[in-house]
């Protein structure tokens, strides 16, 4: 196969790699506090949170990158990273419809048409450029129900009160390197807010895109839900296809009062690089959930994006019956590493969580599971069940499973259950002796695997998933 | 409708086909009879396309196509099915979905419309009570769990969902009892057509106490060294194949 098609070939698989032309504000490469200042004060923030950023950033400077994930990769420059870059407003935006045409290209590109007569469902999204949000839906109607809802720089204008009493009450700031130097440079994302006792009338949705050349992408986003309240959120990405990697180290708080139920769902699909393994992101996340009683937390993810993956959505099960779940599908394909998990963090009585976790290795891919369940002394009764599948497509790819169990209460009860497993030529063949592609097959086969974690999606996320799914795995096998 | 001239295959070194011929018309059942290790499974396997069987010499004209030329998939969107003699499992891939996929990338190979997931059930429902079965088998993983004779209903089932024009059955009877035996024998004539034909391959002359064969064939060291009728089966079952089955000279016998 000549050059260009096998290029043209690579390419198809990410449909998701263009780059839109809008003018940026940016700040030059480089960190030091004089590019913090700079953030804070292009966003006009309080005092407080400068305070925050540079205390943050002062603790940053004297931690060490982690390396004890199953991922390797060369050390990263972080001078040579630009910390800020912002689409240049050409106004002050009145509504949603005056949003700059190239960037609304850019999202109706994406699937994601910002103007809320063109949206089918019953979603509300709050779209994210090069860490900054343009613009957010459906707020109005949001607004009704006393449910707020946008950009963490608008909330820090008009609800400072609630920034500064939760902002790094889940994830301190300087809880490990990467959410340190989130603390320190994060330069927006998305808040919500659900009032005591408010079901949220409809699913929020942040959508990030990655754009500028160079830029670490930092955004930081903050769940409160207050006492016996329900909101559902999902939350998907794309990046260009460049040939260096570029860094995302994002930082997600949840709250659950007492009582409340939040339900965190994550499409990732951040440009992997190519089959070689050059370019892709660098997806250094830290998502974190405190429940308080009876409050439940569930995450789940879908990963089949980023070059790597170093990810843990967890919860820590403060109050008595609160309950966690995690449900992640992780696939690594080419030369992808995905190192990601869970934490689970029983302190309360009673307190329950479940784990179901999915890798998919391929190619070169390297893909591990890395859990913690912890029973802490005062968790009476507490339960927990763990269940890692990983499934393996071809001889080049791994898997790898690291549990962490510690148990310091007699009467918790901790299962876990691990199986690997291979796509089987005989599989294959009894699909395609019934009419069926060896790709769709193959999509097939790893969707079933996946259906567990996949049926805890919202409906329209599901589709999608599965077909990013079958779409990442094009070429794997044969 | 098939017909398979000289054909020798291998798998790996070793060769299993010795120059096999066969020619079955559109309208009949063959039986293919013989005793282990006598090829039967290695020739359904080579008229499915399974990767890892070699042909080495010989042809086989489907429908006027040639058949070994055409991957897996096309040889079932030509109307090939095989009913496997261990069908696998698909965990979490619910049967129904799997089914009404496989039907429609066969009609779309064929350039004909898709079935939508209501009319789909509809056909679902009524090929269900061919094989005495409520819906919960449908909604259950692809053979997940499934018992021995389940597995191979389930095949019988597909079938009937996917109307094949030749529908070579490998071992779909061994290790049924005799409530699943006639259930499989129902699916089979109740496809029965002018149109259709079967390749039943099999160990016993009981399965076709239910399904009159047209002919019968015995099958051994790779080739078919004997034809007849149906009273060739019944033959069979009184002698046993020690009469057929040449002394073990020649390929496939230790040096």
């Amino acid at each position: 196969m000549s050059q260009d098609a096998l290029r043209e070939l690579t390419e198809q698989k990410y449909k998701y790699g263009f780059v839109t032309d809008v003018e940026a504000d940016q700040a030059p490469p480089g960190l030091n506090e004089e590019i913090i200042r700079l953030i804070s004060r292009k966003k006009g923030e309080p005092q407080f949170l400068l305070d925050w950023r540079l205390k943050a950033y002062k603790h940053w400077l004297t931690m060490e990158e982690p390396r004890w994930a199953y991922v390797h990769y060369r050390p990263i420059d972080y001078q040579s990273i630009v910390y800020y870059s912002a689409p240049r407003p050409k106004k002050q935006l009145g509504s949603i419809d005056e949003v700059d045409p190239e960037l609304r290209k850019a999202f109706e590109k994406l699937g994601i048409p910002l103007a809320e007569q063109q949206r089918i469902s019953n979603v509300a999204v709050d779209a994210v450029f090069d860490s900054v949000s343009v613009a957010t839906t459906y707020k109005a109607k949001l607004a009704e129900k006393g449910v707020i809802f946008g950009s963490f720089s608008e909330a820090v204008q008009h609800h400072p009160e609630l920034i500064e009493r939760f902002l790094g009450s889940v994830v301190p700031a300087g809880d490990n390197f990467f959410a340190a130097l989130n603390s320190a440079v994060f330069s927006d994302g998305s808040f919500a807010y659900i009032p005591k006792g408010v079901r949220c009338p409809m699913e929020l949705s942040t959508y990030f895109r990655i754009n500028a050349e160079n830029t670490g992408q930092f955004e930081r986003t903050l769940i409160v839900a207050d006492e016996g309240s329900h909101v559902s959120y999902l939350e998907g990405c794309t990046a260009p296809m460049r040939d260096e990697n570029q860094l995302h180290a994002a930082v997600v708080e949840l709250v659950a009062l007492p009582g409340a139920e939040i339900k965190y769902s994550t499409v990732q699909n951040w440009y992997p690089g190519d089959a070689e393994g050059r370019g892709g992101i660098f997806n250094f996340v830290t998502k974190r959930a405190k429940a308080m009683e009876r409050a439940k937390v569930s995450w789940t993810q879908v990963e089949t994006g980023s070059a790597i993956t170093w990810k843990y959505p967890s919860c820590i099960l403060q109050g008595d019956d609160s309950v966690g779940e995690f449900y992640s599908v992780a696939l690594a394909n080419n030369r992808q590493q995905a190192d990601t998990g869970t934490k689970m963090i029983h302190v309360g009585k009673r307190t329950r969580s479940t784990i179901v976790s999915k890798g998919i290795s391929a190619g070169h891919g390297q893909n591990a599971y890395r859990g913690l369940v912890r029973i802490g002394k005062n968790a009476t009764g507490a339960r927990n069940y763990s269940q890692c599948d990983s499934l393996l497509i071809g001889d080049q790819c791994g898997a790898h499973t690291f549990p962490y169990i510690e148990v310091k209460n007699p009467t918790a009860k901790v299962e876990h259950e691990a199986t690997t497993s291979r796509i089987a030529e005989d599989q294959l063949f009894y699909c395609r002796q019934r009419g069926l592609s060896q790709e769709d097959a193959v999509s097939m086969i790893v969707n079933g695997f996946a259906r567990q974690v996949l049926k805890e999606l919202p409906m329209e996320f599901a589709v999608e998933a599965q077909k990013l799914l079958g779409m990442s795995l094009e070429g794997s096998v044969g | 409708m098939l017909r398979i001239q000289n054909l020798k295959a291998r798998i790996g070194e070793k060769e299993i086909l010795h120059g096999l011929d066969l020619t079955v018309n559109a309208g009949e059942v063959h039986a293919i009879m013989g005793p282990n290790g006598s090829g039967k499974s290695t020739l359904a396997s080579v008229l499915a396309g399974r990767e890892n069987v070699e042909v080495t010499a010989g042809s086989v004209t489907y429908l006027g196509q040639d058949l070994l030329a055409l991957a897996p998939e096309k040889r079932a969107a030509a109307g090939l099915f095989l009913g496997f003699q261990y069908p696998v499992e698909i965990p979490g891939v619910a049967n129904l979905y799997f089914l009404r996929t496989a039907l429609n990338a066969m009609r779309r190979a064929r350039g004909e419309e898709e079935v939508d997931a209501m009319d789909f059930l509809a056909i679902a429902k009524e090929k269900l009570k061919l094989v005495k079965w409520d819906q919960s088998f449908v909604q259950r993983g692809v053979n997940e769990g499934f018992s021995g004779g389940e597995k191979k209903k389930n095949e019988i089932l597909q079938m009937a969902v996917l109307e094949p024009k030749l529908s070579i059955l490998d071992e779909i009877d061994s290790g049924l009892d005799i409530d699943a035996l006639r259930v499989v024998a129902d699916g089979v004539n109740a496809l029965r057509a002018p149109d259709r034909a079967f390749l039943l391959v099999t160990h016993y002359q009981r399965l076709l106490d239910y399904v009159k064969p047209d002919r019968v064939h015995v099958m051994a060291a790779g080739k078919i060294v004997k034809s007849g009728g149906p009273e060739l089966a019944l033959e069979l079952e009184k002698t046993g194949y020690a009469g057929w089955v040449p002394e073990r000279h020649g390929a496939g016998a230790r040096p």
